[in-house]
């Protein structure tokens, strides 16, 4: 069973994608069964294999690949981290999309490369070697790409291409680091601590040359982790479909990148060498003029999706930024930031779903009143932002606790009044939405009363109703008057008590917070 | 004995089963030609199986006088991929050509004497026989060429002709030029010779530029490429994938068995470093043209002007003695293979587009790519390949060949290498964004075109994309090779 339990993780979202592929567009159960089926099996996976690392079982799987290089899966502390998180979230954006594209064609491609991009993910996080997550994570880019152009509109398309020349272009670069390294020292497996480390083949190599490889990695995982200035893929994917939104900031693209500049700080460099070689203090200024720079953007914009994704420009950093601290707090602050960021920033993008295919609001000056109109929707959205904000006891407070302790600990003063000045802007750009939403009148009608359903509009506007029989005349549901559909409204509710929760019950074991602290002690003693 | 058979069957017999076509009757043609690639793949499987490499010299003549065969792991992989190819190709064909079509009944015979034509190409152990094998598949491949009798394509095989004949003429003023020089034709031994009889190098010399400019010729490098795009682009399907990813191959091949059998005599290293700037400037140009042209074909044509390029690549450090020589070569093979099953994959698949669109530009292409998902999926799984992105046997023909690159310290070349995969994948995804856009004008009814088609396509496809879960395995056995000799192990 337990040899099982790593292969049975990636096979359950890819399986099931690949049938989902071939079911035609009208067997809506069997399509949603299936990708129920695979999250919860996917999930019951994680649990054993979290149970099982507890109980000292370690999981590891071999596979025969290029010359001298294999494929390494293996479940080790960090990777099961961002697994559960997967996993969890996975389950809740299903849920998700299966409410919001109720109605919308072409789902069965959708939901197809939706398991594939889960299955990169997965993969991304139990790779156990350099090659292994270069596979998955160009996989990713693949897998992410549909789902991205999913509407097909000219607009839509033109994002889509951006998206891959900013993706592929990261990848290509990402590809000449780990060829360089592995020319240099052979085949590089993960390590607590740092592979160079127990490696002790760096005795000879020129320090530029170590540098300059570390520089590639990050230039490489920067496009994803949407470091300034590669960010500039992040805010035109918007225009893909809310769960897609979600899941990218969530846990997917922007998390992969982020996931994978921890693996090379920590489990390829190590944090030790990586401090001595002095390459942990550009980091950190990139990724605190990352923080200030996509808050600063955040505040410009009225569209609310765009404001959330320039907030998760700045928020993906705070990882970032955690990871170049040197010391046990920074490490703890950016690693339980990675847990945190995607509990609250998915909650945040399921309630920006839930007032565009509601109400029809997309802009934030459109938000006066929602409160009253989507009181539960309007709720779990300040749950995210005021976490955002670094509010307690939200999981984000937890986060930037650790992250200002992790400075003083490093000795960065100025990198303490970076995160002052940023939590000031978050609140800037997050607490008026909240005053509009709950305190001011809302309007005599919404945006959207007018045409019920708007990817069902769009649906119409590109297949004429006659020429597609799957998208049916009479599948446009009846206006709503309460709160989003049920389908949207749980997952959104299930994420944002996620949020709250990680945060009140830190303290208790197996918390993202009790996890991180012992990944920490990992890395630091090797 | 029967096993000193294996290698003149695996010439003779395609010839027969050529003539056979011809003669027979269309159904009893067809049994036959089931019969003959069976028949074919006992026999790649007898060599395979051999323990030794086989060699062979027919009519009982000893070198260097006789018609000899030898196959090292060079042509033995280089059969197995002919025959993945000619199987799914021919399976590919009998659903594509209406029954009784007349041009059906020219491509068989010509299909069969070009097999036969590669497979002397792979064998042959001496000079004179390698130009008879060229100029074999040269005028099948230009008999295939004109299959269809219109303008376009006559033009295009006219052109093609004119190249062949001119790049066959030149070889053997190369041969002539080398046997009068060593007394000799045998392949294994004109590097002995020349040693031995040092003085006359500039005759060698000349003789290895002549075969050289002949052989890039066949192999369109880049700027001797002007006849490809219209031969490959305006041919019937099944014979754009053969030509593609055979035709082009053999005189690869063939170079590259005259350039280890000449590194060590002669000093090749600012001719390799000539080859390799050409190939890169031919993997430039193509894909920028791929990037231009309207019509998927074509666009698929111009792909493989590019993608030849990176075949000569490793030339700038295949030099004996040279560091990352070993994986050079291995690089260069897989290359090979990789670009032979994804590039047939692609035709094959791209014809059951054009097939149900019943055009060929890419934009009315939109509706048939939602009626032939599985030819579209080949499309998707040959295009990873092509960019080279993992697991694709493109991916591990990339990796070897950086690596390659990096051991020789010739790191420049990684540039080129990494910056041609975003020229790749910025032609593919222009094919493959067609399924995201919306049909414009209403699906039109057609019938479903027949599963086989794009079966076959997607056959190759997935070899091709996943293959490279197999190059460890490979790289051994290659490496494994007596006769590559110094150039086998890494």
């Amino acid at each position: 069973m337990n040899d099982w339990l790593l292969p049975l993780t990636l096979a359950s979202s890819l399986v099931a994608g690949l049938i989902i592929f071939f079911l035609p567009e009208r067997s809506v159960g069997w399509r949603s069964a299936l990708n129920l089926g695979a999250a919860v099996l996917k999930l019951a996976c994680v649990a054993a294999m979290v149970w099982g690392t507890q109980q000292g079982i370690s999981y590891e799987l071999r596979l025969p690949f290029l010359p001298g290089h294999e494929l390494l899966l293996r479940a080790d502390p960090l990777g099961l981290l961002f697994v559960t998180l997967s996993a969890v979230l996975w389950l809740l954006t299903t849920i998700y999309a299966i409410g919001y594209l109720e109605h919308s064609p072409n789902r069965s491609r959708f939901f197809g490369f939706f398991s594939l991009c889960v299955t990169a993910t997965v993969g991304i996080a139990l790779s156990g070697n350099l090659l292994t997550f270069f596979l998955f994570y160009e996989l990713l880019t693949l897998a992410t790409y549909p789902l991205v152009v999913h509407r097909g509109t000219p607009q839509v398309l033109q994002a889509g291409a951006r998206y891959l020349a900013y993706t592929l272009g990261g990848g290509v670069v990402l590809l000449a680091a780990i060829v360089w390294l592995q020319t240099l020292v052979g085949p590089v497996e993960f390590r607590a601590g740092g592979a160079l480390l127990a490696l002790d083949a760096t005795a000879g190599m020129a320090p530029w040359m170590l540098v300059g490889i570390f520089a590639l990695f990050i230039a490489g995982l920067g496009v994803k982790a949407a470091l300034a200035p590669m960010h500039g893929w992040l805010p035109h994917a918007m225009v893909a479909p809310a769960p897609v939104s979600a899941l990218l900031h969530a846990v997917a693209v922007v998390k992969a990148g982020a996931f994978g500049i921890v693996r090379v700080v920590y489990e390829v460099f190590g944090i030790e060498f990586a401090h001595s070689l002095g390459v942990l203090l550009p980091l950190a200024i990139v990724a605190s003029i990352t923080i200030i720079f996509g808050s600063l953007r955040a505040l410009a914009q009225d569209d609310l999706k765009r404001r959330l994704a320039y907030s998760t420009v700045s928020q993906v950093s705070y990882i970032v930024l955690g990871v170049a601290l040197f010391g046990p707090a920074g490490t703890i602050g950016g690693l339980v930031h990675l847990v945190h960021q995607g509990l609250m920033k998915i909650t945040l993008f399921f309630c920006a779903g839930n007032y565009a295919e509601t109400l029809g609001v997309h802009r934030i000056s459109q938000m006066a009143g929602i409160g009253q109109r989507m009181p539960w929707t309007t709720a779990a959205f300040t749950v995210g932002a005021l976490g955002m904000i670094g509010v307690p006891p939200v999981a984000g407070f937890i986060s930037k606790w650790y992250l200002g302790l992790g400075a003083i600990e490093a000795g960065l003063g100025w990198v303490l009044a970076v995160l002052l000045f940023s939590s000031l802007l978050n609140a800037a750009y997050f607490l008026p939405i909240l005053r509009l939403a709950w305190f001011e009148a809302p309007p005599p009608s919404w945006p959207h009363e007018a045409h019920a359903d708007h990817a069902t509009h769009e649906a119409r506007q590109a297949y004429p109703p006659h020429a597609h029989p799957t998208v049916a005349d009479d599948a446009a549901p009846p206006p709503r008057t309460g709160d989003a559909a049920l389908l949207l409204l749980l997952p959104t509710l299930c994420a944002a008590a996620l949020a709250l929760l990680a945060g009140l019950a830190a303290g208790v074991p197996l918390s993202p917070l009790d996890w991180v602290r012992f990944i920490a002690t990992t890395e630091y003693l090797p | 004995m029967t096993e000193g058979l294996l290698l003149p069957l695996l010439v003779l017999w395609p010839l027969l089963v050529g003539l056979g076509v011809y003669a027979l009757p269309e159904r009893a043609s067809a049994a036959l030609q089931v019969l003959g690639t069976v028949a074919m793949a006992g026999l790649v499987v007898g060599v395979l199986a051999s323990p030794e490499p086989l060699r062979a010299a027919l009519g009982g003549w000893a070198a260097p006088l006789g018609i000899g065969l030898h196959a090292d792991r060079l042509a033995e992989s280089m059969l197995v991929l002919t025959l993945l190819v000619y199987a799914a190709v021919l399976l590919y064909a009998q659903a594509y050509f209406a029954h009784g079509s007349e041009l059906a009944r020219r491509f068989w015979p010509l299909a069969w004497m070009l097999w036969a034509g590669l497979n002397a190409g792979y064998l042959s152990a001496d000079l004179f026989n390698l130009y008879v094998a060229l100029e074999l598949v040269g005028l099948a491949a230009v008999g295939l060429t004109a299959l269809t009798g219109q303008s376009t394509a006559l033009a295009a095989a006219l052109r093609y002709l004119l190249a062949a004949l001119l790049a066959s003429n030149l070889f053997l003023l190369a041969v002539v030029l080398l046997y009068t020089s060593t007394g000799s034709l045998a392949l294994d031994s004109v590097g002995a010779h020349l040693a031995a009889t040092g003085s006359s190098t500039w005759a060698a010399k000349l003789a290895l530029a002549l075969a050289l400019v002949a052989l890039a010729l066949k192999t369109a490098l880049a700027p001797l490429h002007f006849w490809l795009p219209a031969a490959h682009g305006n041919a019937v399907t099944p014979v754009s994938a053969l030509l593609s990813a055979l035709v082009l191959k053999v005189s690869l091949l063939i170079l590259l068995r005259l350039w280890l059998e000449l590194a060590p005599v002669l000093d090749l290293a600012l001719l390799g470093l000539l080859l390799a700037l050409l190939g890169l400037v031919a993997s430039v140009w193509g894909s920028v043209l791929a990037l231009t042209q309207r019509k998927i074909k074509m666009l698929i044509a111009y792909s493989s002007v590019a993608q030849v390029g990176y075949l000569f690549l490793p030339l700038a450090w295949l030099l004996p003695g040279g560091l990352g020589a070993a994986l050079a070569l291995e690089a260069t093979v897989l290359h090979l293979l990789a670009h032979g099953l994804a590039k047939a994959a692609m035709f094959l698949a791209a014809g059951v587009l054009v097939l149900s669109a019943g055009r060929d530009d890419l934009a009315s292409l939109r509706g048939a790519v939602a009626r032939e998902p599985l030819a579209f999926a080949a499309l998707t799984l040959a295009g990873v390949s092509l960019i080279g992105l993992p697991p694709s046997l493109g991916f591990a023909a990339k990796w070897q060949m950086m690596q390659a690159a990096l051991l020789a310290d010739q790191w420049p070349w990684l540039l080129w290498l990494l910056g041609g995969t975003l020229l790749s994948a910025a032609y593919v995804f222009r094919v493959l964004r067609l399924a995201f856009l919306p049909a414009a004008e209403a699906f039109e009814a057609r019938a479903p075109l027949p599963q086989r088609l794009s079966l076959c396509a997607l056959a190759l496809a997935l070899l091709a994309a996943f293959g490279g879960f197999g190059a460890a395995a490979f790289s051994d056995w290659l490496a494994a090779d007596a006769l590559l000799g110094p150039w086998g192990g890494a």
